[in-house]
């Protein structure tokens, strides 16, 4: 492991912007498409029990 | 063959697809946790810092997994459309359906994540190279097969007229991934390729190839999981295979 402390971390050398950036909006997306497709396959449950 | 034969079209019912796929979802969503649980560790735990690029180039392991993804998913998409037209099958297109939104996302983030690392390296967040180019291009496909799908509000035709949309399209797919060969980019080329060995840091290659694996079990979670929505949806359709009568438009008055 090359990180001395945890500001290191987050620095990425000097990149941490960029980094930090592109992981969060993976993230995003990734977790908002789950969010998506649960509240669509919720809404086509609750028609199907109607 | 003899006694035991799988009825290998036993699934391809969307009553009994529902179900089935309603079981595997969890184990491909736990696979996919898991993997990218393991990849992010790797890749910011034990892969070392670049020498050329410090730690930007870490932005590798969600790019290069992303952008695979955004290629993959088309030519799956395409095969399904395809295999919807030539078998004139329902649930192919239902399939094709599913699968656009999720590599519409990928493409989006495959382009996001290497402005992100664009920046930092070429010192611009874009140029309009032949693979930037080409992968925006199959940003817009993706949109527009969305769109075309959304437009008509006849189910068939909607089926038909975006299979063929995706099929037409999947041309890019090739244009992309050779684009760093067949012109003179800015991009890099292939990391990691089947004919040469990799050009990264073993601890690297693992790191992204896990991701990758990691990304594809979520593409399929996600894919099934939306594939029981449209199964769902489409059921409900009032008009869905039945033609509209002179009685039930008079009686919906």
């Amino acid at each position: 492991m090359q990180w001395g402390s945890l500001a290191e971390f987050f620095a990425m050398g000097g990149y941490g912007l960029y980094v930090w950036t592109s992981f969060g909006a993976t993230a995003l997306c990734m977790g908002g498409e789950v969010l998506a497709v649960w509240r669509r396959s919720a809404a086509a449950g609750r028609r199907d029990e109607s | 063959m003899s006694g035991t034969e799988f009825n290998w079209f036993k699934y391809s019912s969307p009553q009994a697809f529902h179900p089935l796929a309603g079981r595997l979802i969890p184990w491909f969503a736990a696979a996919a946790v898991g993997l990218i649980v393991v990849g992010l560790y790797v890749g910011f735990f034990i892969a070392p810092t670049d020498v050329t690029q410090g730690d930007a180039y870490r932005i590798i392991f969600v790019h290069v997994p992303a952008a695979w993804m955004s290629m993959f998913l088309y030519v799956i998409m395409a095969i399904w459309a395809g295999l919807g037209l030539g078998l004139n099958a329902r649930p192919s297109f239902m399939m094709a359906q599913a699968i656009a939104p999720t590599g519409a996302m990928f493409t989006f983030l495959a382009l996001f994540t290497g402005s992100m690392w664009g920046k930092p390296t070429w010192g611009a967040w874009w140029v309009w190279d032949a693979r930037l180019t080409s992968e925006l291009i199959l940003l817009f496909q993706y949109i527009g097969i969305i769109l075309l799908r959304s437009s008509i509000d006849d189910l068939r035709r909607a089926d038909r007229a975006s299979a063929v949309l995706a099929l037409v399209g999947v041309i890019n797919v090739p244009i992309i991934y050779f684009s760093v060969r067949w012109w003179n980019t800015l991009h890099q080329g292939a990391s990691v390729s089947i004919t040469a060995a990799p050009t990264m840091a073993g601890t690297m290659v693992t790191a992204m190839l896990v991701m990758m694996v990691g990304f594809w079990m979520y593409s399929i979670a996600v894919t099934l999981a939306r594939m029981r929505c449209v199964i769902v949806e489409r059921e409900r359709q009032p008009s869905w295979g039945k033609q509209a009568s002179i009685p039930d438009v008079a009686e919906a008055r």
